[in-house]
This record gives C-alpha cells, sequence and structure tokens, in this order.
C-alpha cells in the first residue's frame, strides 16, 4: 500500500491538473449546494423572521419543530425524498429521481430549518430592541419582516454560512436521491465515499483537500466580507 | 362608569380656550404583572399645548406615555384621538421619542429615510426631507456616519428629527434629555420648541423641574398610577394641592407611608 506521502502527492498533482472528471464533480457539487442554500434561504429567512417578530397561536410550536428539524438525519431525509420522487411516490411522475434536481430538494429540506431556527434567534433578538419604534412608525408586518432581515443582514450572512456547511459537507441524502451516478450526480462528498471504498484514495483525498479548500474560503470570504461592512456601515 | 369618571385635569381641560381636546383618556387602566400600574386616568391633552408629565419613578409616567400613543392595550378605559377611538390613522398623525434613542442599523440619513418611508414618503420627496431632517438636527456633515455610533447627544437628536421630518400633530417625548448633557438637553429642547411653535402638540415626560419650568404650558404629575395634580404648570407649581407634588417640589424624599 502506498504511503500517506505518495497519496497526497498523487491527490496534489489531480489537482493541479484539474481534469474535466474532476472539475465536473467539484462544479456540480457547488451548484447543488448554492442553489440549495439559496432556496433555503428564500423560504428560511422570512419564516425565522415571522418566527422570531410575531406572537401567534402555535409559535411556541413551531419554534420546537424547527429546532427540532435542525439536527435532521440526513438519510431519513433521502429516505424520504427517495420515496416522494420514486415512480410509485406522490411526485413519481416528475421523474426527477437520480437527478441534481433531486438532490437539490433533498439539501434544501436538510438546510431550511437551519436557516429558519437561526434567523428566528437573531431576528427575535433584534425585534425586542425595534418593537417600539415599528410600533410607533405603525409599520406592517411585511415592512417589519424586510426591515428586521435588512438590519440583520450580516448576522444572516453567518447563518447562511452555517446552511451551506451542513450542505456543502452532506452525503447520505445525496447518496439516495442522486445515486451517485457518473457525470450526471457524483457530488464531491459522494464520490469521496465511492472512491475509498474502491481503494482509489488519491482521487478521495484530491476531493476531500478541494472540500477543504472551498469550505475555508467561502467561510473567510462571508467573514471578511461581514467584518469590513460592520465596521463601515453597522453597529 | 366612563361617562362618571371624574376628569382629573379640570385646570388643562379649560386651559386652552375650552378647544376640544386633541387627545383624551377616559378612565384608562392598565395592569402588569398582576399589579395596577395606571389607575382611572382621565385627562386630556389639548392642541398646541406642552403638556409636561411627571411624577417619581414607577409612578407611571412612561406607561401613560405608551398607552396614549397606542403601543400598551389599556385594560380598560379608552385613548381618544379627537373624540374618536385610536386607530392606526391616529397613530400616523402622532410620534414618539424614546428615553433611549432606538437607532436602525443603517446611517443617519437611512433612519430619516425609512421613517419617511413608513409614512408611505418616497423618492425625491423623501431625500428632500430627510435632508431637512438632518438640517434641522444639524447632523447633515454626518449624515452617512452609522446612526448607532453617533454620541448619545447626536442620537437623540437624530431621533427627534426623525419624529418631527414625519410631521406629527401630536409628539410624545420619553425623557428624551435623562442622559445627556446639558449642552446636549438644549439642542433638544430647541428642536422640541422650535416643533411647538410650528403647531406640533407637545406631551413630554421629564423629571426635570427646571426643563419642566423652561418648556411646559400643562403639566400632570402622577402619583402611583393615578393623576396626582393636573393643570397649568405655572399655578401647579405655585401652589401644588397634592401631598406627592408637594413633596416633589420640595425635592422631600417622600414614599406612600410619609405623605
Amino acid at each position: 500500500m502506498p504511503s500517506f506521502l505518495d497519496i497526497l502527492t498523487e491527490a496534489l498533482g489531480l489537482i493541479l491538473s484539474w481534469e474535466r472528471a474532476l472539475s465536473e464533480i467539484v462544479i456540480l457539487s457547488l451548484r447543488v449546494t448554492l442553489t440549495a442554500v439559496v432556496i433555503s434561504c428564500v423560504l428560511g429567512l422570512p419564516l425565522g423572521a415571522m418566527v422570531g417578530a410575531f406572537r401567534f397561536p402555535g409559535r411556541g410550536l413551531l419554534t420546537v419543530i424547527l429546532n427540532a428539524l435542525m439536527g435532521l438525519p440526513p438519510v431519513v431525509v433521502g429516505l424520504m425524498v427517495y420515496l416522494t420522487l420514486s415512480a410509485s411516490g406522490p411526485m413519481g411522475a416528475l421523474q426527477l429521481l437520480y437527478t441534481p434536481a433531486a438532490m437539490i430538494i433533498a439539501q434544501t429540506i436538510l438546510v431550511t430549518p437551519i436557516v429558519a431556527a437561526l434567523t428566528k434567534q437573531v431576528v427575535e433578538d433584534l425585534h425586542g430592541e425595534y418593537a417600539e419604534q415599528f410600533a410607533s412608525f405603525g409599520l406592517t408586518a411585511r415592512d417589519r419582516i424586510a426591515a428586521l432581515l435588512w438590519d440583520a443582514r450580516y448576522s444572516l450572512l453567518t447563518v447562511a454560512l452555517a446552511g451551506f456547511g451542513r450542505a456543502v459537507a452532506e452525503v447520505g441524502a445525496v447518496l439516495i436521491v442522486g445515486g451517485n451516478i457518473n457525470h450526471v450526480t457524483r457530488m464531491m462528498t459522494t464520490t469521496i465515499a465511492l472512491e475509498t471504498s474502491k481503494g482509489n484514495l488519491e482521487l478521495a483525498l484530491a476531493l476531500g483537500l478541494l472540500l477543504l479548500g472551498i469550505a475555508v474560503i467561502v467561510n473567510a470570504s462571508v467573514m471578511a466580507l461581514r467584518a469590513s461592512a460592520v465596521r463601515a456601515t453597522y453597529a | 362608569m366612563r361617562d362618571m369618571a371624574p376628569d382629573t385635569s379640570l385646570a388643562m381641560a379649560e386651559a386652552p380656550s375650552a378647544t376640544p381636546p386633541i387627545l383624551a383618556t377616559r378612565a384608562l387602566c392598565y395592569e402588569a404583572g398582576g399589579k395596577r400600574r395606571i389607575d382611572t386616568v382621565t385627562l386630556s391633552i389639548h392642541a398646541r399645548r406642552r403638556t409636561m408629565i411627571m411624577g417619581a419613578n414607577g409612578a407611571g409616567k412612561s406607561v401613560l406615555l405608551r398607552l396614549m400613543h397606542g403601543l400598551l392595550k389599556p385594560t380598560q378605559g379608552a385613548v381618544l384621538w379627537h373624540g374618536q377611538s385610536q386607530s392606526a390613522v391616529a397613530r400616523g398623525a402622532q410620534a414618539m421619542v424614546f428615553q433611549r434613542p432606538i437607532m436602525l442599523r443603517r446611517s443617519a440619513r437611512a433612519n430619516l429615510k425609512f421613517a419617511l418611508g413608513a409614512r408611505g414618503i418616497r423618492g425625491a420627496a423623501c431625500a428632500e426631507q430627510a435632508e431637512q431632517g438632518l438640517a434641522m438636527a444639524n447632523l447633515s456633515d454626518i449624515a452617512h456616519s452609522p446612526a448607532r455610533l453617533l454620541s448619545s447627544g447626536e442620537q437623540q437628536r437624530l431621533a427627534v428629527a426623525r419624529a418631527l421630518i414625519c410631521k406629527p400633530e401630536l409628539l410624545f417625548l420619553d425623557e428624551p434629555t435623562s442622559s445627556l448633557d446639558p449642552a446636549s438637553t438644549q439642542m433638544i429642547e430647541d428642536l422640541v420648541n422650535a416643533a411647538h411653535a410650528q403647531g406640533v402638540t407637545i406631551v413630554m415626560v421629564t423629571h426635570d423641574l427646571g426643563q419642566a419650568r423652561r418648556m411646559g404650558d400643562d403639566v400632570i404629575f402622577l402619583h402611583a398610577g393615578q393623576v396626582a395634580e393636573s393643570g397649568r404648570l405655572s399655578d401647579v407649581l405655585s401652589q401644588p394641592r397634592a401631598p406627592s407634588t408637594r413633596a416633589w417640589l420640595q425635592g422631600r424624599l417622600y414614599t406612600d407611608a410619609t405623605l
């Protein structure tokens, strides 16, 4: 068996050569993950803001559900989406199983509760500060939500980052609904799992290093943006 | 019951030529935490007057202000705006400045624009009025600065300007100068007096007797959630009738037991 150093050297070589098979996997991973995070933010930010800012019957229950869903087991989500999208399932006619769209759906289900629950916490704190002023302004519910989300925008970047972290590292759900089909639904995480089991450690490590790099770059970029923006316009 | 409640502000009701009040409360009560914070308060606020609300800590001054502005819902009684029930339309004709200014996480200019936008003023009119507000508060040179990074005095001036650019009929102020130095206090008072000179009715909570003398036309003294005394400021200060008002004006450290 080759040494770790040999595997690392070959992995770095694979990254530097940037072969089409590798770039295909990386690009699909980013497309699926970013799409899921964007959809999750579109759904989760207003939902979390609404739960955080307003009192209504069932709010406590909804909060408990959102918090509980943050810990959704990915394989269970994968299974539920699989059953829904399979030929005999309620949405089988859409023929989305084993497509990137199915993986986006699964990741969206996993990430949305995280975005909503964290947004709720951020907005609840901010609304506690703003509530009387907003009431004095006579703002509508929609205007309140919009203002709270805008004023909390830099804190919410961190929320989106948490969602991205969950999605980009996810294996179980996308493996079940995507099927890890070469050139179609093969993501970085699923390929790492597959290639490791096959003993193709160089490719697995190359993808692992790329995954780490992407996570670090995205985190660093968002945190730098947040820090500079906070200094400039926000306190 | 409402009709039977005594008007505890007889002197104020008489004050400005028996015109109908701009705002009135009828047997207003408010309970929170099992305690009655406001107890059967009936009073009238007349247009273009400056009414000072005074009293010890816990007397219910800020709660009364919030009830009058509609930020709190009374347990009993009613707040009447031009003789009608308080509504969203009434809220639109009022504005409030809080003891600790609530600054949105935006620039000073954006804070003003937000308030104007909330009143449906947008576009060029919004920009123009925002600039007028900045000039009014003498904040034009720091219009782009984050509002939360301004000094306490600048923040409170911005808060007053933000309230006034919406052109309210009635401005509520809850101890707006309690944490400010004399120079900043003077600027706030100038802003409020300028607004009053343009016809804005003022209702202000203050602990500062000197400020009340400088700014007030009428006064309402609260004690334990009730109106202890009210009327023209000069009359009440020269001849206080209620024991709590006398104790306050004499600077005595009073409690219910010592009155």
